[in-house]
């Protein structure tokens, strides 16, 4: 039986560093009371331990996921870790415990709180990066295309083969402000990295043309008879409107991908996507 | 260029055939872009609607004079056209930002059926040969042409549609008089007979050509004509299992031309009535129900109040209550209030142990439905009192009635005496669970 403590703990954000916490967990038979990343600023209020990441007790937790629950289990934590659901630290601590006692069985708990809160985080992840899907708007400069968004969860990984398959042949960046990271792809290889600021440059003449052809089509394609704010608000929520050029938003344009791309990627934060080809 | 998009993008936007599933093919080196089965919207009109392809007529200029559509012959408004070039510079530049998902083509008829099918044929061969565009393309079959270009043309796009339009024969002889069932039905037999002869040969030549992958739709006009609910709902069910039709669409008819034949100008397009049916059409497709299920001769149209299933579902009191920790597939999806998703959720979590109320609550079934035509371990949920009111109330979505703002049905109370009369049998739904 685990004790549970008065002690929270504090981590480096990383997923990795989270499967850390897991284990830290399981070697001292004891359920923390809150698990705060590094950044957010909340660990002050609990005596905390800090939990080192390191990569090989990280492994090991890894490994036991899919051969003591299941491989879909590994997704859901992988996936529940990018969502933006509060608490998500102590959500996937909870479920990895049921997980470990139960077996493969957990995924079929529905109707558990633990695993139905992490199904409904993993689900609006899901959502939010199909919307994503199509809601991303590119802005074309010469040889290459950039866009900016600003997601809740962490999507990046979630859409980044659709657009890698979709745009073979390109070279574009898809900039996620939210999380200060990109993904980049040039024909060939592809590689999400953390970018802290990345300003788009204006628009050139074609590149403004296309927008307000897009703005006509826009227009001309709504019938005013049937016209319905409410329920176009619900199924393309505010906001997203601010990067779509329909909703005369400020999308980016003339991209300029960094410098040393092949650098950069290789100091992708550990436990973040790495791809390289 | 600006002003001919908006022309003929105006001239398209009745046309509801607006989605993009139903293909999948991956991108490839050279080529740009890829189609995703699932569908994939990109933007939400004013008016809801989804927007996922350039939808655009070629041209709206048209020889003949169907009395419901703007780019009637009779009917004095500008004229526009799109070359071939146009079109597929068009969909490129658009499909690299993002802002589509491929291209929805229509055309009026100009000079001939034929030589409008060879311009579409033009336009479709440049972006897929020329530009090696790998999005999706919807082309509209044109009525009365050749059965040899028709069949190129489906070799060049995802999903082919010919619109039926009106729901009957009689409707489309007083409207469209240029038309007839036949020449609606014959390409839409030619497009069945090319896609399953397709796919005997795709098992044979491992990389023959694909003949409209994503299938054929067709879409109605609702409320310019007579035609009932049953009438409309046979028809769809007719179709999807003669033709093999992936989609119907409906569309509420927004009136555009003041013809005798026609409601007025100033007639709202019913578009609960719209909704109900596409509810319905989801019922003939997912839910494994048979249109004379849903409405019969007596009661030939849907209720603006109920939705199908709950219509239904009141009607067929007999079959209720269903023990949710027995049921099998098939009877969970008839009950009001649990879609196709917590069907299935039900059915994985009780693998996990014996559902209550509150564990049905959290696997997404709508209670506030569900609850009078259930029950868990044998019992009905505690505490619930089912009279005719709470049922019926509990059953109407208010929500979705504000939704359509139909003034007809806002105006009145949910309670009106001549609305509860039409109801399937209210009355005696205040004792069926006794009955049970
Ligand atoms: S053939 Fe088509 S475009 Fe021409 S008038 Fe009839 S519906 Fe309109």
């Amino acid at each position: 039986m685990f004790k549970t403590t008065t002690l929270a703990y504090t981590y480096d954000g990383s997923f990795e560093g989270l499967l850390c916490c897991v284990f830290e967990s399981y070697e001292w038979k004891e359920t923390p009371l809150a698990i705060h990343s590094d950044g957010d600023g909340q660990g002050l209020l609990l005596e905390s331990k800090w939990i080192e990441t390191d990569s090989v007790k990280a492994g090991r937790v890894l490994r036991s996921i899919p051969l003591k629950i299941s491989p879909e289990a590994e997704e859901l934590v992988r996936l529940g870790f990018w969502s933006n659901v509060a608490d998500k630290e102590m959500l996937l601590l909870n479920f990895l415990y049921l997980g470990f006692t139960h077996g493969r069985k957990v995924m079929n708990m529905l109707a558990d709180d633990t695993v139905s809160a992490l199904n409904k985080a993993v689900q609006q992840l899901r959502r939010e990066g199909h919307h994503y899907l199509g809601f991303v708007r590119f802005s074309v400069y010469g040889p290459v295309m950039a866009a900016v968004i600003e997601p809740r969860g962490y999507i990046l990984p979630v859409i980044e083969d659709h657009f890698c398959d979709r745009f073979q042949n390109e070279s574009f960046m898809i900039y996620d402000k939210t999380h200060g990271m990109a993904l980049l792809h040039q024909p060939g290889r592809q590689a999400i990295i953390p970018l802290q600021e990345w300003i788009p440059p204006e628009p050139d003449e074609a590149e403004a043309a296309y927008r307000r052809l897009w703005q006509g089509f826009y227009n001309a394609i709504g019938i005013k008879e049937r016209k319905n704010d409410r329920l176009r608000a619900s199924l393309m929520p505010k906001r997203y409107w601010k990067q779509l050029p329909e909703m005369n938003g400020n999308a980016p344009a003339l991209p300029a991908l960094p410098a040393r791309q092949g650098q950069t990627a290789s100091r992708v934060k550990s436990g973040q996507q790495r791809k390289l080809q | 260029m600006m002003e001919k998009l908006e022309i003929l993008t105006a001239s398209a936007k009745y046309d509801v055939a607006c989605t993009s599933s139903g293909a999948s093919r991956s991108g490839q080196p050279g080529g740009l872009g890829n189609a995703v089965s699932m569908g994939i919207c990109h933007s939400f009109a004013a008016d809801g609607r989804c927007i996922s392809l350039l939808k655009i007529l070629m041209t709206n200029g048209c020889i003949y004079d169907c009395a419901y559509c703007v780019n009637r012959k009779s009917n004095p408004t500008r004229r526009a056209a799109f070359t071939p070039e146009e079109i597929a510079n068009l969909t490129m530049q658009f499909y690299r930002r993002n802002y589509i998902e491929g291209l929805f083509l229509s055309s009026g008829i100009m000079r001939s059926p034929d030589y409008t099918t060879e311009q579409l044929i033009a336009a479709l061969e440049l972006l897929r040969n020329v530009y090696n565009f790998r999005g999706y393309i919807h082309v509209k079959a044109i009525p009365g042409a050749d059965d040899v270009l028709l069949s190129r043309l489906g070799l060049l796009a995802d999903r082919m549609s010919v619109n039926i339009e009106l729901p009957s024969q009689e409707s489309l002889n007083r409207l469209a008089p240029d038309k007839s069932k036949q020449s609606i039905l014959k390409p839409m037999g030619l497009i069945k007979s090319k896609i399953t002869e397709n796919s005997s040969d795709l098992v044979k030549y491992k990389h023959a050509p694909r003949f409209a992958p994503a299938g054929q739709s067709t879409q109605m006009i609702v409320g310019a004509t007579p035609d009932t609910d049953y009438q409309i709902l046979n028809l769809t069910e007719g179709l999807y299992k003669k033709y093999g039709l992936k989609r119907i669409f409906y569309s509420a008819y927004t009136p555009v031309v003041e013809d005798s034949l026609l409601p007025a100008l100033d007639t709202k397009p019913p578009l609960l009535r719209e909704h109900r049916l596409y509810q319905a059409d989801w019922l003939l497709r997912f839910y494994g129900f048979e249109a004379k299920e849903l409405l019969d001769e007596a009661a030939p149209n849907f209720n603006p109040l109920l939705d199908p299933k709950c219509s239904w579902a009141i009607n067929h009191r007999e079959q209720f209550p269903v023990e949710i920790n027995r049921a099998p597939y098939e009877t969970l999806l008839r009950v009001p209030g649990i879609g196709v998703r917590s069907a299935q959720r039900i059915l994985k979590a009780r693998k996990a142990g014996s559902l209550d109320f509150y564990a049905l609550k959290k696997l997404g079934v709508v209670l506030k439905r569900a609850q009078f035509f259930i029950t868990c371990k044998g019992k009905p949920l505690e505490g619930l009192k089912v009279g005719e009111h709470t049922l019926l109330r509990s059953l109407m979505s208010g929500q979705e009635l504000a939704q359509f703002q139909q003034p007809e049905v806002e105006q009145l109370s949910f309670f009106d005496d001549s609305y509860m009369a039409a109801l399937p049998e209210a009355g005696r739904a205040a004792t069926f669970r006794k009955g049970g």
